[in-house]
Order: C-alpha cells, then sequence, then structure tokens
C-alpha cells in the first residue's frame, strides 16, 4: 500500500510533466495535421533557459524570494519559449503549408537536430546540475500507510492545475480558442469568415510553447539536472499521451500524460526500470494499431 | 418492385448504419444480366453508400448482397448462404467478401464519385494497373520469370498493352497514352476511369455518377461508351446519376431511393409518371411544381 | 541596369530595413538567455555563469544583416525581365547521361584517390568519404522502395539495419559463419522483421504509420540495450571477424590477400576492397528497383501511392502490396547491416538511433521521393558534406584555435534539412518516370505524383 501511494504521488507528478507536454503536440496537429517533431526539443531549450535565468536572478540580481525566482523564472522562460515557437513556426513550417505532406515532417525533424545541437554547442554537452531550488518533504498517510510527498511534487500539481485551469478557459471562452477551432476544422472557410489563419496558427504554436515552458521549469525543478539530450525522449513520451488520449483532444492529452506517468512509474517500481521506455513505446504502438483514434478522440471514417 | 428474371445481382434486406445514422434502410433490388440499372435519387439518399457496401467498402450492418455469374436458382443463393461460405464458383456473397476480392473473383468493377486515377502515372499505366492480376501470375513466384525478362512475362504483357491499347481506341486516348492522367480534361478522366474499370473484366460494373460535370457532347459520347459496354462487352452496368436526360436515355430499369429507401422501381416510363418520385426530388407536395418538375422530368432535362 | 537601380525605391529600402530591425529585435529575444549566459560547472562543481555578449552581438549583426540582403537581392530579382520559364520534367536521357558518368566515377574513385594521395593518405577519403556515402545510398535506396515508391511513411527503418548488423554479428561470433553467407541470412532475417512488424501496422494511415514504426524503431534499440545476455547490452558486440577476400584474410600473413597476389601489404586494400563491395551491394539494390518498378509488382507500389482506395477498387491486396514493399526495403537494410558490422568489426546500439533513420529518410526525401538518382545525389550531398566540415581546419585560422567546425556538423545538417524543404519541397529531382510507354517514355511532372497517404 505504501509503496503503491507513493507511486501514485510520483506517477502524477511526472504524469503532468508529459500532460504539459502533450498538449502543445495535439494543439498542432489538431490545427495543421502535423506531428511537430521539434516539440520535444522545444521543452527541453525552455528547461535549459529555465534554469539559466534562476542562476541569473540568484547570482546577478542576487534574488533571494522564492515565490519572486519561481513566478519570474515561469514567466521569462514561457515568454521567450514561446518566441522561440513563434520563429520556428515562421521560418521552417509556415513557407511548407499546403505543400507536399511530408515536407513539414522533414523540415520538423531538421529543426529538432538544430536545435538539440545548437543548446549543444552554446551550453556545451556536459549535464547542468541546478542547485537544489526547493526541499521539504511532507508524510502522511492515510491509514498507517507512510507517503512522502515533497514540495516540489506539491508546486508541481498546483502549477499544473492552475494553468491547465487558464488554458482552458482561453481555448474554451475566448475568440482566439473560437478561432483556433474554427481553424482546425477548415482553414480556408475559417480564412473567408475574416479570421485571420496564420495569427491563429502561430498563437497556437505560441501558447504550446509556453506550456511546453511550464513543463521545462518544473522539469528542472523536480530532476535538478538539464541536458541538451534530454527533448527527445520525453517528447515521444508525450506524444504518446497525445495519442493515447486521441490527438487532436486536449482533456485527452492531459489524461494521456497523467497515463503515461503513471504506467511509467509504476513498471519501474513493480517491473524493471530497464524497460521502461520500452513500455512507454510499446503503449504508443497498441493504441495506434487497435485504437487510433485514443481515449478521448473521435473515430475518424475512412472517405471513399 | 420490378420484376427480374435470374438477376446478375439480388440485394435483400440491405442496412447500413453509422452509429445512430441510418444510412441505408431495408433496401432490396434485383439487377438485371445484360441491363444497365441506374439508381437515382436525391442527395444524400444513399446511393453512395449502397455502392460502397456492394464493392466491400463499407461491412453492411445488415443484409444480403448476392451476384450469380451464372444463370443460377434462388436456391443455389440460399444454399451458400446457410453454408457460412463466401462463394461459391458462380455465387459470390458480396457483403462477405473483402474489397480486392470482390472485383477479383466476383468481377464488380467500380468508379468514383470523385474520379480516383493514379494521376502520377500515365494513362496507360492507369489501365495496366488495372491488369495486375493477370501480370502478377505471369510474372512467377516472387516475379523472378519477371524479373529475368522470360518470354511467357513478356508476352503477358504485350497482351495487357494491346487490351490496353483497344480501350485506348474506344475512348479516343490513343494519343495521350503517355501523358499522365492527371494532365487529362475532366471528361476524359471520366472516361479513362471506366475504361480502367473495364480492363479488371468486369461482369457488373458500378458507375458513381459518370455524367457529374460533363458537357452535352461528352454526355453523350458517354451514353454510347455505356451502351457499347453492354451491347459489346456483355457487362451489365448499375449507376448512380444525377443527370436525368442520361438516366432516362439508357437506362433499362431505375431505382428511386430516398432517405435510403427505396420509393420507387421499374422501367423508365413508370418512373417518369411516378408521383413518389416527382414528390421526393422536390421534396415538397405542391401541386403545381410537382406538374412543373413532372413535366420536366418527362422531357428529359435535368431537374 | 541604371534603370533597375532608379526603380529601387525608396520605401523597398525602407522596408528592407525595417525588416532587419525587427529580426535583430527577434533574434536578440531569442539569443539572450541561451547565448549570452553558459552554464559552466566550477572547480567546486557548482554552476556558474559565464557572460558572452559577443555571441548576441555577432548573431544579432548576422541575422540581421542576411534578412536585410536577402530582402534586397529578392527585390532586385523581382525586378529583373524575366522570361516566364515553364518547369519542365527533365528529359530521361539526361538523367541517364548523368547515371553513367556517376558509375564511371564510382568504380574510378579510389583507384584515382589511390594514385594522387598514395596507401595511407587515401584510407581517411575512400573509407569516410567512399564508403560512408555509399552505406547511406544503398539504406536510401533501401528506403525509397517503401517511402518514395510505396509511399508509406516509415520512420524505424533503422531497425531493420540493426537485425542485419546484429544477426552477422552474433552469427559470425558465436556460430563462426563466415560473412558471406550471413549476408543473405542477414537479409532474410531483416525481411522476416519487415513482415512481422508491418502486418500490425500497415493498415494505419499518414502521420500513426510514421509514429508507429518510430516505436517499433526505438524498441528494438532499447531491446538491444538491455537484452545484455545476448546483446551484451551497451557495451556492444566488438571482435566480428573482418572481412575476406572470399576467404583470403587481409593480414600481412602468408595466406593473407597481399601475399597471395604478391602485393606490398597494405590496409588499403580491405578498404579498398569494402568500398568495391559496398559499391556493388548498393548496386544490385538499384538494379533490382529499377527493375521491379517495370514489374506488376513495383507498378503496384506505385498506384498505392497515387490512391489506396482506387487499388482496391482494381482488385489489388493493398496489405499484400504494402508488405512486399516493406519486407524488400527490409531485406536491403539487413544487407547494409551485415556490411556496415563486418566493415567497423564492432556493433552497438549507438549505432541505430532515431537519427539515423531521420537521416536516411532525410535523403529520400530530399533526393525526391521515388529517384534513384536523386537520393544518391542527396546521399552525397548530406553525407559527404556533413563529413567535408572535419577537413576545414584552416577556419581555425579565422575563428581562433578553438574553433572546432566539425561540432557544427549536425547544427548545418539540420539547417540544411530546413532549408533544402524550403527550397525544394519535392526534392531534387521530383519527376516520374513511366514503365512503360506506347509511342515516347516521357517524364511526369512532380505536381501530378501522389504523395503517399499511409
Amino acid at each position: 500500500m505504501d509503496v503503491f501511494l507513493q507511486q501514485l504521488v510520483n506517477g502524477l507528478t511526472l504524469g503532468s510533466i508529459y500532460g504539459l507536454i502533450a498538449i502543445g503536440y495535439t494543439m498542432v496537429f489538431g490545427i495543421i495535421g502535423m506531428v511537430n517533431f521539434a516539440h520535444g526539443d522545444v521543452f527541453m531549450l525552455s528547461a535549459m533557459i529555465a534554469l539559466i535565468l534562476y542562476m541569473a536572478l540568484t547570482m546577478f540580481l542576487g534574488l533571494s524570494s522564492l515565490p519572486l525566482i519561481f513566478i519570474l523564472v515561469l514567466v521569462g522562460t514561457m515568454v521567450i519559449t514561446g518566441l522561440w515557437n513563434w520563429t520556428i513556426e515562421r521560418v521552417a513550417y509556415r513557407p511548407l503549408r499546403g505543400s507536399f505532406r511530408l515536407a513539414p515532417l522533414i523540415s520538423a525533424i531538421g529543426m529538432s537536430i538544430f536545435l538539440s545541437n545548437l543548446v549543444q554547442i552554446v551550453q556545451g554537452p556536459r549535464n547542468k546540475a541546478a542547485p537544489e531550488f526547493l526541499s521539504g518533504l511532507f508524510h502522511f498517510g492515510p491509514a498507517g500507510a507512510d507517503v512522502t510527498v515533497s514540495l516540489k511534487q506539491i508546486l508541481i500539481m498546483c502549477v499544473t492545475l492552475s494553468l491547465l485551469g487558464l488554458f482552458w478557459f482561453i481555448v474554451q471562452k475566448t475568440a482566439l480558442g473560437r478561432a483556433q477551432r474554427a481553424c482546425a476544422q477548415d482553414q480556408r472557410m475559417a480564412a473567408l469568415l475574416g479570421i485571420d489563419v496564420d495569427r491563429t496558427i502561430s498563437l497556437t504554436f505560441v501558447i504550446g510553447a509556453a506550456l511546453a515552458a511550464v513543463a521545462g521549469v518544473l522539469f528542472m525543478i523536480y530532476y535538478g539536472v538539464v541536458n541538451f539530450s534530454d527533448g527527445f525522449i520525453p517528447g515521444v513520451k508525450a506524444f504518446t499521451a497525445a495519442v493515447l488520449g486521441g490527438i487532436g483532444s486536449l482533456p485527452g492529452a492531459v489524461l494521456g500524460g497523467l497515463l503515461i506517468g503513471l504506467i511509467e512509474t509504476f513498471w519501474a517500481a513493480y517491473f524493471s526500470s530497464d524497460y521502461k521506455d520500452v513500455a512507454a513505446f510499446s503503449i504508443l504502438a497498441i493504441t495506434l494499431i487497435f485504437m487510433p483514434s485514443g481515449l478521448l478522440g473521435r473515430p475518424d471514417v475512412e472517405k471513399v | 418492385m420490378m420484376q427480374v428474371s435470374n438477376p446478375l445481382l439480388s440485394v435483400a434486406h440491405l442496412s447500413m448504419r453509422f452509429g445512430g445514422l441510418v444510412a441505408v434502410d431495408d433496401l432490396s433490388f434485383d439487377v438485371g444480366r445484360g441491363d444497365i440499372t441506374a439508381l437515382i435519387g436525391p442527395n444524400g439518399a444513399g446511393k453512395t453508400t449502397v455502392f460502397n457496401c456492394l464493392t466491400g467498402f463499407y461491412k453492411p450492418s445488415q443484409g444480403r448482397i448476392a451476384l450469380s455469374h451464372a444463370t443460377s436458382a434462388a436456391r443455389d443463393i440460399d444454399v451458400l448462404t446457410t453454408s457460412g461460405q463466401r462463394h461459391t464458383r458462380d455465387v459470390f456473397l458480396l457483403e462477405r467478401m473483402a474489397d480486392f476480392e470482390i472485383t477479383r473473383t466476383a468481377r464488380v468493377a467500380r468508379t468514383f464519385q470523385n474520379i480516383r486515377l493514379f494521376s502520377g502515372m500515365t494513362v496507360l499505366e492507369n489501365l495496366i494497373v488495372a491488369q495486375h492480376l493477370t501480370l502478377m501470375r505471369a510474372s512467377g513466384v516472387g516475379g523472378l520469370l519477371g524479373l529475368l525478362g522470360a518470354k511467357s512475362y513478356r508476352d503477358a504483357e504485350r497482351a495487357a498493352i494491346a487490351r490496353a491499347q483497344h480501350w485506348l481506341e474506344r475512348i479516343n486516348l490513343v494519343d495521350r497514352a503517355d501523358d499522365p492522367a492527371g494532365d487529362l480534361p475532366y471528361g476524359d478522366q471520366r472516361r479513362l476511369e471506366i475504361a480502367r474499370a473495364m480492363c479488371t473484366n468486369p461482369i457488373l460494373l458500378c458507375l458513381d455518377e459518370p455524367a457529374a460535370g460533363l458537357n452535352p457532347r461528352e454526355s453523350a459520347q458517354l451514353t454510347q461508351l455505356l451502351r457499347s459496354i453492354r451491347d459489346e462487352d456483355g457487362t451489365s452496368i448499375l449507376l448512380i446519376e444525377h443527370d436525368m436526360s442520361v438516366v432516362m436515355d439508357i437506362s433499362d430499369h431505375i431505382i428511386v431511393l430516398d432517405y435510403g429507401a427505396k420509393i420507387a422501381d421499374g422501367t423508365p416510363q413508370s418512373i417518369r409518371s411516378d408521383p413518389k418520385v416527382i414528390a421526393a426530388y422536390l421534396g415538397v407536395a405542391d401541386e403545381e411544381e410537382v406538374r412543373a418538375v413532372s413535366q420536366e422530368i418527362s422531357t428529359g432535362l435535368a431537374p | 541596369m541604371w534603370k533597375r537601380c532608379e526603380a529601387m525605391t525608396r520605401t523597398n529600402l525602407t522596408h528592407a530595413l525595417q525588416e532587419a530591425l525587427r529580426t535583430a529585435l527577434i533574434t536578440a529575444g531569442l539569443c539572450f538567455p541561451l547565448l549570452v549566459l553558459r552554464l559552466e560547472q566550477d572547480s567546486s562543481n557548482q554552476l556558474t555563469l559565464q557572460q558572452r555578449w559577443s555571441w548576441l552581438v555577432f548573431a544579432v549583426i548576422g541575422l540581421s544583416v542576411a534578412r536585410f540582403v536577402g530582402l534586397v537581392l529578392q527585390d532586385w530579382r523581382a525586378r529583373a525581365p524575366r522570361a516566364e520559364k515553364p518547369i519542365a520534367p527533365t528529359r530521361p536521357q539526361l538523367a541517364r547521361a548523368v547515371s553513367i558518368f556517376g558509375l564511371i566515377a564510382l568504380f574510378a574513385f579510389p583507384l584515382v584517390v589511390l594514385a594522387f594521395l598514395g596507401p595511407s593518405g587515401s584510407l581517411k577519403w575512400i573509407n569516410n568519404y567512399g564508403v560512408q556515402i555509399l552505406i547511406y545510398v544503398m539504406l536510401g535506396w533501401g528506403l525509397n522502395i517503401v517511402v518514395g515508391l510505396a509511399g508509406l511513411l516509415d520512420l524505424g527503418y533503422v531497425a531493420f539495419y540493426a537485425v542485419g548488423a546484429y544477426a552477422y554479428a552474433l552469427l559470425s561470433t558465436h556460430f563462426g559463419l563466415s560473412f558471406w553467407l550471413c549476408l543473405p541470412l542477414s537479409g532474410l532475417l531483416a525481411a522476416t522483421w519487415g513482415v512481422l512488424l508491418g502486418f500490425p501496422v500497415l493498415r494505419l494511415r499518414g502521420d500513426y504509420l510514421a509514429i508507429v514504426t518510430l516505436a517499433f524503431g526505438e524498441i528494438i534499440r532499447l531491446i538491444l540495450i538491455n537484452w545484455t545476455d545476448v546483446t551484451n547490452g551497451s557495451a556492444g558486440i566488438s571482435s566480428i571477424p573482418r572481412i575476406t577476400f572470399f576467404g583470403l584474410p587481409f593480414t600481412a600473413a602468408d595466406n593473407g590477400f597481399a601475399a597471395t597476389f604478391a602485393l606490398e601489404f597494405s590496409p588499403i586494400h580491405r578498404t579498398i576492397f569494402l568500398f568495391y563491395l559496398i559499391a556493388c551491394l548498393a548496386l544490385l539494390t538499384n538494379f533490382i528497383t529499377l527493375r521491379l518498378v517495370r514489374l506488376p509488382v513495383g507498378r503496384a507500389w506505385e498506384a498505392l501511392r497515387e490512391d489506396e482506395i482506387a487499388c482496391r477498387a482494381l482488385g489489388l491486396n493493398t496489405t499484400r502490396v504494402k508488405l512486399t514493399a516493406f519486407a524488400l526495403g527490409a531485406m536491403f537494410a539487413g544487407f547494409a547491416g551485415a556490411f556496415f558490422a563486418v566493415r567497423q568489426n564492432f556493433v552497438n546500439p549507438d549505432s541505430f538511433t532515431f537519427l539515423e533513420s531521420a537521416t536516411i529518410l532525410a535523403i529520400v526525401v530530399l533526393g525526391g521521393m521515388g529517384s534513384q538518382l536523386g537520393v544518391a545525389l542527396a546521399a552525397v550531398v548530406m553525407v559527404g558534406g556533413t563529413e567535408i566540415l572535419r577537413e576545414l581546419d584552416f577556419l581555425k585560422l579565422i575563428f581562433g584555435v578553438n574553433f572546432d567546425p566539425a561540432q557544427y556538423r549536425m547544427l548545418i545538417f539540420g539547417m540544411a534539412m530546413v532549408a533544402i524543404m524550403i527550397w525544394k519541397p519535392r526534392g531534387l529531382i521530383s519527376t516520374r518516370t513511366p514503365s512503360l510507354f506506347l509511342k515516347e517514355r516521357k517524364n511526369i511532372a512532380a505536381s501530378h505524383v501522389g504523395e503517399g497517404r499511409g
């Protein structure tokens, strides 16, 4: 019971991070039908930026108030990562919109290679170990169990929940959200109705990147280590989450993220940590083969 | 229901549901051997769904679609139905067969409402792909005979090209044989798609709106082509069409669908005067308009 | 000329300046923390920040000037009176001439290099350029069957390459089987894996297929890492038997290749033999593919790429058509894998990462899907081009001793992928040659050719 509850907490923490990244995949796929291969690397980039900002705030400005540092790092990373993804869309994807189907995919793979190598060159290939940001543990135990929850985990879940709430509001209630849904349905018709399709797509990339940046900040705080090659595996897992939840569906992405986080943690706890990545990839394959529309996605009927 | 003696195709109690939507509802009809049969009805009546069921692209929710190559008694079909098998040598239960088997063994070929040519391949290649099965057999195990350029394979290829050329002559496209199919004008693409379907050597040819988007001259060419297919090649035709002048001109038998159900079934003469058909096309029962439309149909113009 | 200069109005210049300024601002925003502040571990292993403002200045100036010049040039060219040139598909004869020239160059390459640089100087060129590029040419041609001809997007192609490599590594080290026996076995094994993996996934369409193949590719790599009893995990399998000249080892021994043919022993013999071996394997791949394209099997692949539904309506068993493409592509990857293992005499899972699959796919797409010549050209450009960066030591004179151009290889590789896609989304050679003709063989322009949905 102890182990189970403990892994539940750990799994949900990890799952929150995957869920945040997964939204970026699912939104971009929903609106332009493209798997944004570089998204995992955008996440890695954001974690690196977060670490640099954190160091800069503490070293150069000498800030010591943790909440203030956290908010500044979070907002700064979201803005800068958003700008990065905006530029990536503008440079590497927009010229290819409506062209040959494989072209944007290859371009995205190229972008992914570019980003990870850029970070490797400008920041060096070694692991960057961040200083402890937040320590402190809580013990709680329903029915005599002893489960440890760290302050970091509480922070991660609170931030994820509140930002998801904000994001949900934007997508459901604002004009931007409506424009996004219209573009996802039919871009040409949306354009005819006076929606600025280019701008909507750009904003989608910015929002996706901002959420990935939140994940990056939390990742940096939780693991305390960032490396230029950290984009690929979390990227693929988050994509798995998006597919599992039903690609194109926003609640699906979050649900899928939590499930992947839980499966991975439980797998590592009860079976073997060697094969935890195999488990994630297998779920990806199995879901796509047997349930291509995922848990919450709409089934796709073949048009004859 | 029009009585068809010893039908080629016999559809019984066919239903197709998508979730809660009933696209085809308990439909039964027969297609006569050597006939041109038309399936008409307003947009959304379920005509293309019927085609997709016939050709195996959809698995019908219910019903039996029996095709008999030889003149076989209804009893043969019943025996096959209870046996649980998919087909015998002459009788085929299409609802049990996969799409490619339907073309291959039951010999039902089809065209599509939105033309589906291999647009990056030449006109000739399109007709050769349709003869895939014959050529595959000729190319031997693992394509070895073909890979080594054996004579038997080269002969088969020559025969396939000759067959293709025959069809190119019939649709007047010999000069464009080596051009990409995507380069052809619309009307030629329609006729090429029919020729391609004919290259699979079908016993029943299903055409989904073959006259859509054609000008009157092209429509006339099409009518001629369809007649020659019926009379010279002995292939029966089932077609979906909105162009009433074409339908009334060439059909031997017309079936009218509305909301997935059959509302009329008979000769062109009987359909022309059927008030239910007129009402369905119009959607209202205003006497005067009905009369106007019936006038239009009987003079052979599109509604 | 001067009229065009005059026509370059003030507003256009202002616009270009504005754009350059905008670029400068965006670049500054992008680069600010990432380029300016470098994270470093100090002596006590504490993380510190180093400031590096010069990088930011270079990046901002470089990119904004590039943007300005780009816009001015664009404007200049737009004004140039230019006859509209219709994009004519390349003629088959031209491609033929290029192919023949390439073939001669291929076979002459090691001898020419040897003649000019001598045995020790030419080793690097024949091995790092010749053999390396040819492996990618072969893999590109193999994947071209799957992606270019059949239109099925495979992101896990490297898995079959790994199967081939490990098949040779294990069969030769455990059972002592010779390379010449293992080569066909590796191909068969990879083809079997192709069918096994292909069967469940081939009914998926589009990007879904791509992702599942990626997942399978990664699963195979992770199994190679974790199944240490058989594969020796990340450490890999070493001392794999080297290539022999049909039984004669390339050693200085009396029964070696050099002694038998009364030559002075040199390691270059083996490299040259490997070069011709991979050249023959690649050409075999090419030959079989070109033959198959003119047979019903190959035409069915292309028809599948054009329109799967129409294929089914014409009686083609599309699952079988897909499986043949998948198995054949996998088989060639298996051959290449066995060759890779015998060349390196060492294999480990690091050689079979997703990056390899992406590189091979990029070669196929950049070359022009379906075009054998285009794929070969793309392999030369992408692999040779990044390899050549290792040679640019003179850049150290400009950028300082610490500058290592090889470090930028993958960065430039990634940028090149993006740039070529934007420049030529359909690849370098995008026209298609018909498989048969009635009167005249005319190439088909890319705009008609389908891209596949699978």
